[in-house]
């Protein structure tokens, strides 16, 4: 904390000395040579990178203490004060194998993997199809409807999560849950978005109307053109949504929760935390952190190869306010 | 412009939408007004015994949980948005005067947003453990003794200040993002003309930067004040299903933990309509906090 003030003193002073700095630019003649302005500069961008790492630091922590929990022995880990890195050559890989067993995360993570497949793909079919009638269709009512899609967004999900869950019931899927009810009660409620309506809109309009006329006169029905030259157009869109989907399905906790009825068809979340919440006695923080890292890793993975569409969906969604 | 009218062609590419939006989305909505007016409702059956106006209102705050609940959750929104905000803007905007590593420092504070919030939590709690945590053995560093964050018999404070910090680390990514993505976008020229007329840095800064972001910021402070307030899996993931510390469990429940302990209960007569009584008054609080970030933004955002 102390070395934090002290940055940020330094960059008060900086702040001060840099609008001397820009005077000195516009009246040369009055103030110093050159040198010193660039010196100052530089120990600014020092004060810069100082803090960026500092709070860098901060968000990487939590990950760092995840890993290295994880490759440490039970000896290790409850060693006070906590062991900050363990050599390499000690690194102890069975607590993976451990965690493995102490629930079924294959089992699990197939059953994530289905839900998302599932779910994401209809999101994205419906999602294309009204999105397109939206932006390209003209009808009656079109506006309002728009407005009611958007009003909802402004609704908490918890007003609806009580009502999904009777209907969910009432479909038969709760009772006697086989995988294929497990899988529809999973997804049903997911298979659209407004949200990603209101996004993908947006890529589709900057489809220009004489590409749709020209369409037209070569004879090409709407479908052909949604799926011919919308959806290439809106490819970057869709794929950012694809992949949103996806790692919200990776996420899930609450919903999946609530309607898995047999240990069997939990998803990786709910598998994660039960597994390590019910034993009683001492809690196995080692092989727990494997399993937090069996669950980390992947999305992360999933993250640096797809970052670039990810970042870009991400901050597209901020700038719409 | 678009002449032709397709009024039976579009409500076809709308059907798949507007079908499923019907069932999980407007009907709900329909159906939590409704099952917050009935009385004595069991959804097995789909029976209830007459109308009440207030009544499960009353069910739901007479909760044993309820103002614990309600403060918890308001105290989870007023300590880690205005901290996030402004961490974010300022992380942001020293992420924007740098050249060199900018994509990677980007990349790492992107991190929190692509992880599982269950995950992270359980990493966090084990930051937070009391013998064997991370904090605690920085805090030594200054000679402060070890403090029970998160282990057995925790008290509210120190349980609460983890979490705070988890929250807060959770929410700054997307922040950022947004932040960063909205800075890149503001013209040059506003900075150049401010050098010419020799505005020091922080004059920039809270004369310029700020007012060009004000309606990213306006976006950003009305949605995580909505999304703090739905604080509940964050809560899981640090402490489990049991909501607080061992030996005091349940110190950190909160509103939405609430709505979901009455569906969990649903076979309970009347449960679920307390569940959507308190999601009502759930909606009602963050539409508030909707409105009034609106009136203040009338004066402050420039668009």
């Amino acid at each position: 904390m102390a070395d934090n003030n002290k940055v940020e003193e330094k960059q008060v002073e900086n702040s001060s000395v840099e609008q001397e700095g820009a005077l000195a630019e516009v009246a040369e003649l009055y103030y110093e040579d050159e040198k010193k302005i660039k010196r100052k500069k530089a120990l600014r961008m020092a004060g810069l990178y100082a803090m960026i790492s500092f709070f860098a630091l901060f968000i990487i922590i939590p990950f760092y203490w995840m890993i290295i929990t994880a490759l440490k022995t039970t000896a290790q880990v409850e060693t006070s004060p906590p062991l900050l890195w363990i050599n390499p050559a000690e690194w102890k890989f069975s607590n993976f194998s451990l965690a493995l067993e102490r629930a079924p995360f294959i089992r699990y993570t197939l059953n994530t993997v289905t839900v998302a497949v599932v779910a994401t793909t209809g999101t994205v079919f419906t999602t294309i199809l009204s999105a397109f009638a939206f932006a390209r269709l003209n009808f009656k009512g079109r506006d309002a409807l728009f407005m009611l899609f958007v009003a909802t967004m402004m609704i908490p999900g918890e007003i609806f999560v009580i009502t999904n869950f009777i209907t969910v019931a009432n479909f038969g899927w709760l009772t006697e849950q086989t995988w294929l009810d497990a899988l529809m009660a999973q997804t049903a409620p997911f298979m659209t978005s407004v949200f990603y309506i209101f996004f993908l809109r947006q890529a589709f309009k900057t489809v220009p109307d004489e590409l749709y006329y020209a369409a037209k006169v070569d004879g090409k029905s709407d479908w052909q053109f949604l799926w011919r030259i919308m959806v290439p157009v809106g490819m970057p869109t869709i794929i950012t949504i694809t992949i949103l989907n996806a790692m919200n399905t990776w996420n899930a906790y609450l919903w999946p929760n609530l309607i898995s009825m047999k240990q069997e068809f939990k998803l990786v979340s709910n598998g994660l935390r039960d597994a390590f919440s019910t034993s009683a006695g001492r809690p196995i923080y080692n092989e727990q952190m494997a399993a937090a890292m069996i669950v980390t890793i992947p999305l992360i993975i999933v993250f640096l190869l797809l970052k670039k569409y990810i970042m870009r969906g991400v901050s597209r969604s901020g700038i719409k306010g | 412009m678009l002449e032709d009218q397709h009024n039976v062609k579009a409500w076809f590419y709308l059907a798949p939408a507007l079908a499923l939006l019907g069932i999980f989305i407007f009907y709900p909505i329909v159906n939590a007004l409704f099952l917050t007016f009935v009385q004595d409702y069991e959804y097995l059956l789909g029976t209830f015994d007459g109308f009440t106006l207030l009544g499960n209102f009353k069910n739901a705050m007479q909760d044993a949980n309820f103002s614990q609940a309600f403060l918890n959750t308001l105290f989870i929104t007023f300590v880690s948005v205005p901290i996030s905000v402004i961490v974010a803007l300022l992380i942001s905007a020293w992420l924007n005067g740098i050249k060199k590593f900018q994509g990677m420092f980007q990349t790492i504070f992107f991190l929190p947003y692509v992880t599982n919030a269950i995950a992270v939590g359980m990493a966090f709690a084990f930051l937070f453990n009391r013998d064997f945590g991370l904090v605690n053995l920085f805090l030594g560093f200054f000679g402060v003794n070890p403090i029970n964050w998160v282990n057995t018999g925790a008290n509210w404070g120190h349980a609460m200040f983890s979490l705070v910090i988890y929250i807060t680390w959770l929410g700054l990514a997307f922040k950022i993002m947004v932040f960063l993505s909205g800075l890149q976008g503001i013209d040059k020229q506003y900075y150049e003309a401010a050098r010419v007329d020799s505005a020091s840095r922080s004059r920039i800064f809270r004369r310029i930067t700020v007012p060009l972001l004000s309606p990213m910021i306006m976006y950003i402070t009305v949605t995580s004040f909505i999304g703090a307030f739905k604080a509940y899996t964050q809560v899981i993931g640090m402490f489990g299903q049991r909501l607080g510390p061992p030996g005091n469990d349940k110190s950190l429940i909160t509103v939405v933990a609430l709505v979901y302990e009455g569906i969990d209960n649903a076979a309970t007569v009347g449960a679920l309509s307390e569940a959507a009584a308190t999601s009502i008054i759930l909606f009602g609080v963050t539409l508030v906090f909707t409105l009034i970030n609106f009136q203040v933004s009338k004066t402050r955002v420039h668009y």
